[in-house]
């Protein structure tokens, strides 16, 4: 079993999420430059956070153009699992692989703090290992982060049990019906704003992120 | 050599793309702009500003028309604005 960890200009948490597949949960895990690619070679891959060319037009749309999108793509369609975090997310709404669109935080401000989420489904590739409805821990640091689908796509999203992760005690950056992260239909690709690899071991404050991981193992087993 | 390609003479337009937020999704930095600066400074009969991205494009083509489906096309196709949550304008703004 082997996860990619595709690094695009401006990414900046592929390796805590590097580190947090090798090392905690301990699985074979590659660093690959988006233009290096191959989804033959991997079982998962992960979009991690950060930036990527430097935000510029809208987070993520320039990247939804990277060769490295048309394997993801091949991916997704042999429902092998991807997960955005953060700028990933981003990634796959602008390359159409996830409803929606992340808006700019209403307050107008970058964020970058703890927030408390309720799982919504564990009824996907990386929260099946989690209670229905349990409360996790998992920091937030983002610009636009504002999810965001007009009436009737969020009807489908809560319909077809989407909704993966809603803030919980807070809504932070305006995201409508407090969103967090959602699945696609197939519910083998993921995208959340809060970063999981930063909530993965106790020494940085929890561990809660660590299950989404665990998922994604179990899910491929 | 093809006679008629002696006549085509391609022409650069100035277009204008204006992305949006649409009327559904709230615009945080144009509210913030009418309430915390216009109103505050006594521009009370500002009744709606709402903020947006211009890319100001230079097109070849051989009529305006062209310019404007060119540039239409290209937005759909790359993606330039999200159609969940942006309104898109093209506008023609001359030959340069």
């Amino acid at each position: 079993m082997k996860v990619a960890v595709i690094q695009f200009p401006g990414s900046n948490c592929d390796l805590d999420t590097l580190h947090v597949l090798r090392n905690v949960v301990r699985v074979q895990a590659d660093l690959i430059w988006h233009k290096d690619f191959k989804d033959s070679e991997y079982d998962a891959a992960i979009l991690p956070g950060g930036f990527s060319y430097g935000d510029h037009l809208r987070a993520g749309i320039i990247a939804a153009y990277s060769p490295a999108m048309v394997s993801i793509k091949e991916m997704v369609k042999q429902k092998k699992p991807v997960l955005g975090i953060c700028n990933g997310f981003q990634i796959l709404v602008e390359s159409s692989l996830l409803p929606g669109a992340l808006l700019r935080n209403s307050g107008l401000k970058f964020l970058c703090k703890w927030t408390t989420l309720k799982v919504e489904t564990n009824n996907s590739a990386f929260t099946r290992l989690y209670e229905m409805g349990q409360t996790v821990r998992m920091p937030i640091a983002h610009n636009e982060g504002r999810y965001f689908v007009d009436e009737e796509m969020l009807k489908a999203l809560h319909r077809n049990d989407q909704v993966v992760f809603r803030y919980s005690g807070g809504n932070p950056n305006g995201a409508i019906d407090d969103i967090a992260g959602i699945c696609n239909e197939d519910r083998n690709v993921v995208g959340l704003m809060p970063h999981p690899e930063r909530a993965s071991e106790s020494i940085l404050g929890s561990e809660d992120g660590r299950k989404m991981f665990e998922s994604m193992l179990s899910w491929l087993k | 050599m093809n006679p008629s390609k002696e006549f085509v003479v391609k022409i650069v337009y100035m277009v204008e793309i204006v992305i949006g937020n649409k009327p559904q999704a709230k615009d945080p930095e144009g509210e913030t702009i009418m309430k915390d600066l216009m109103h505050k400074s006594g521009y009370d009969c500002v009744k709606e500003v709402r903020t947006g991205k211009l890319l100001r494009v230079q097109i070849e083509a051989t009529t305006e028309e062209e310019a404007r489906q060119k540039v239409f096309a290209m937005c759909n196709d790359l993606r330039i604005f999200n159609p969940v949550a942006h309104s898109c304008k093209i506008e023609i703004r001359g030959k340069t």
